[in-house]
């Protein structure tokens, strides 16, 4: 493979990580979030830190990005937990302001600047290439599937559910709500933060920029895209939107236009995402599997 | 003891007297009637009982315990279950998961609990059970927004006894229903509170109110103005004039 595509092939699993990440809050707990990057970034910016200034390796930094997003999705979730709907979207925009804001005025995260010397991660002594660090990302994202899986069949997956669907129902059923809509902002921001260590890692280079609403909206799209709450949805979407500015280089310039109108478009054939409920794709993919079994 | 217990009830919305000093006990094993005009407060006493809303003042108690400073999550767990007014199953979920939702009440408070797998056999027998006792067995895998009003309100129900509750509150459960749905509803009813279930009824179909019910308790503008046996409340001069409005001298 050559290393542009291996290039791009990381970006994308790592956005898959991500988009997967909010597909935990958006999607199983029915929580809209407009400031995702925000964890992204404080993951981004955790490791790079713990990385340039405290020396770690990235065997501890990256982890540690995951726990300190984490964390902070706890403490930012509570004022989260009162509001609903449009204001929680308000909401969650207001703190990913908050948290570009620090990493852009507050000398120590380097300002506009931003932070460089965050290197690839080294293991047998030397440097990890490109195609062995997309292994262990992609390693680390067929775990995150398996958790989903696990998830899904659990009582906390019911709760969510239960939550998505009507919050007062699901109290009346005993259902604490406050408590499992924490534990999705904490798994949420957790692993988003995970997947911003990966990616200070992968870039060497971080700012600002990287992790700001357009960011934001951008995870957003890429679950959506995919088919919000389902398993490969995000996957899918940030495949597809991964590879999407790729193919279209030739039309750069109309780059964002194209994008527009696939979003129109997307929003009004099926609103549900490619692998959504009444998804075109599944079944005309089921038709041409019946189409294909003998005897039918 | 008895199984609730309110006293001194008041609720204010904003100056308006939502409730204002309802009193009323209510047993195990016994259907207790409440009736009133439209905006009696009816519902908002379901609301105050289920900890959607904090009362103004007074007390609720639940076989001796203050519900007062309890979470929602918390009084339902304790075993109280209730319907709703206007029908609030989970949309997107089939039958069969709405009553499982409802099932999982003893395994919430532990997180460690929560991470096991949710379609255990035993579990799904009891909620299979309950869906056969409410007569759903054909809509098990229905999505609940597809149902008819009367199949989500007793889904509703399914789901309010998946809480093993000792006190059922029940929101306008026949509302809406044909003769033959509301039949069968008051014969679940019935047997409900042969197992020693206490039921609180909030219903306008005076029929299944008289018949169904020991007693009576009836609010008008938030205040209780009458409560005894059907043919008591039938006779009281009270009631019938917060119904009926009083009688004039040129009629």
């Amino acid at each position: 493979m050559s290393g542009y595509v291996v290039t791009i092939l990381i970006t994308i699993a790592i956005f898959a990580i991500l988009a997967h990440s909010l597909n935990i809050i958006t999607g199983h707990a029915g929580q809209i979030s407009l400031g995702h990057a925000a964890f992204f970034g404080i993951g981004a910016y955790t490791a790079g830190i713990l990385y340039t200034k405290a020396g770690l390796p990235f065997w501890i930094d990256v982890p540690l990005a995951a726990a300190v997003a984490g964390m902070v999705g706890a403490i930012l979730g509570i004022p989260c937990l009162r509001v609903r709907d449009d204001f929680l979207a308000i909401t969650t925009m207001g703190i990913g302001f908050v948290i570009e804001a620090v990493f852009l005025y507050i000398p120590f995260f380097g300002g506009a600047m931003g932070i460089g010397g965050i290197d690839l991660p080294s293991w047998f002594g030397r440097e990890m290439t490109k195609s062995e660090y997309l292994i262990l990302i992609l390693v680390v994202l067929a775990f995150l599937l398996l958790l989903d899986y696990r998830l899904s069949r659990s009582w906390i997956g019911l709760a969510w559910a239960s939550i998505r669907e009507d919050e007062q129902a699901a109290s009346a059923m005993s259902v604490n709500i406050v408590r499992f809509k924490v534990v999705a902002f904490v798994l949420g921001s957790g692993l988003a933060g995970l997947a911003g260590g990966f990616y200070a890692h992968f870039l060497t280079f971080i700012m600002p920029q990287n992790f700001g609403f357009g960011q934001s909206i951008l995870i957003l799209c890429m679950v959506v895209f995919g088919g919000i709450g389902t398993r490969w949805g995000p996957l899918v979407g940030a495949a597809l939107l991964g590879i999407l500015p790729e193919i279209s280089r030739p039309i750069m310039e109309y780059r964002t236009l194209l994008y527009g109108l696939l979003l129109v478009a997307m929003m009004r054939f099926q609103p549900s995402g490619l692998l959504g409920p009444d998804s075109i794709l599944i079944k005309s993919f089921n038709k041409g599997l019946s189409r294909l079994r003998p005897g039918s | 003891m008895a199984l609730l217990e309110v006293k001194s009830l008041s609720k204010d919305f904003a100056g308006l007297h939502a409730l204002d000093d309802v009193n009323f006990t209510a047993e195990a094993g016994e259907i207790l009637g409440i009736i009133g005009p439209n905006g009696a407060g009816k519902t908002t006493l379901f609301n105050v009982i289920s900890g959607i809303y904090a009362p103004t003042s007074g007390e609720v108690q639940f076989q001796g315990k203050s519900l007062l400073r309890m979470k929602t999550h918390e009084i339902s767990h304790l075993g109280i279950g209730r319907t709703f007014q206007i029908v609030r199953p989970f949309p997107n979920l089939d039958v069969e998961t709405n009553v499982l939702v409802a099932f999982g009440h003893c395994i919430y408070p532990s997180l460690w609990n929560s991470i096991g797998p949710c379609r255990r056999p035993e579990a799904l027998r009891e909620v299979h059970h309950l869906i056969e006792r409410t007569g759903l067995e054909p809509y098990t895998k229905n999505l609940a927004k597809n149902l008819p009003l009367g199949l989500k309100k007793r889904l509703e129900i399914a789901r309010a006894l998946a809480l093993q509750p000792r006190l059922l509150l029940l929101d306008e459960p026949s509302g809406g229903l044909r003769y033959e749905e509301s039949y069968q509803l008051m014969k679940l009813i019935r047997t409900l509170r042969d197992q020693g279930i206490g039921v609180l009824l909030i219903e306008h179909n005076m029929q299944v109110v008289m018949d169904l019910c020991e007693r009576i308790v009836v609010l008008d503008h938030g205040s209780k103005i009458a409560e005894g046996s059907p043919d008591e409340i039938r006779m009281n001069p009270k009631v019938i004039e917060a119904y009926l409005g009083k009688e004039t001298q040129d009629a």
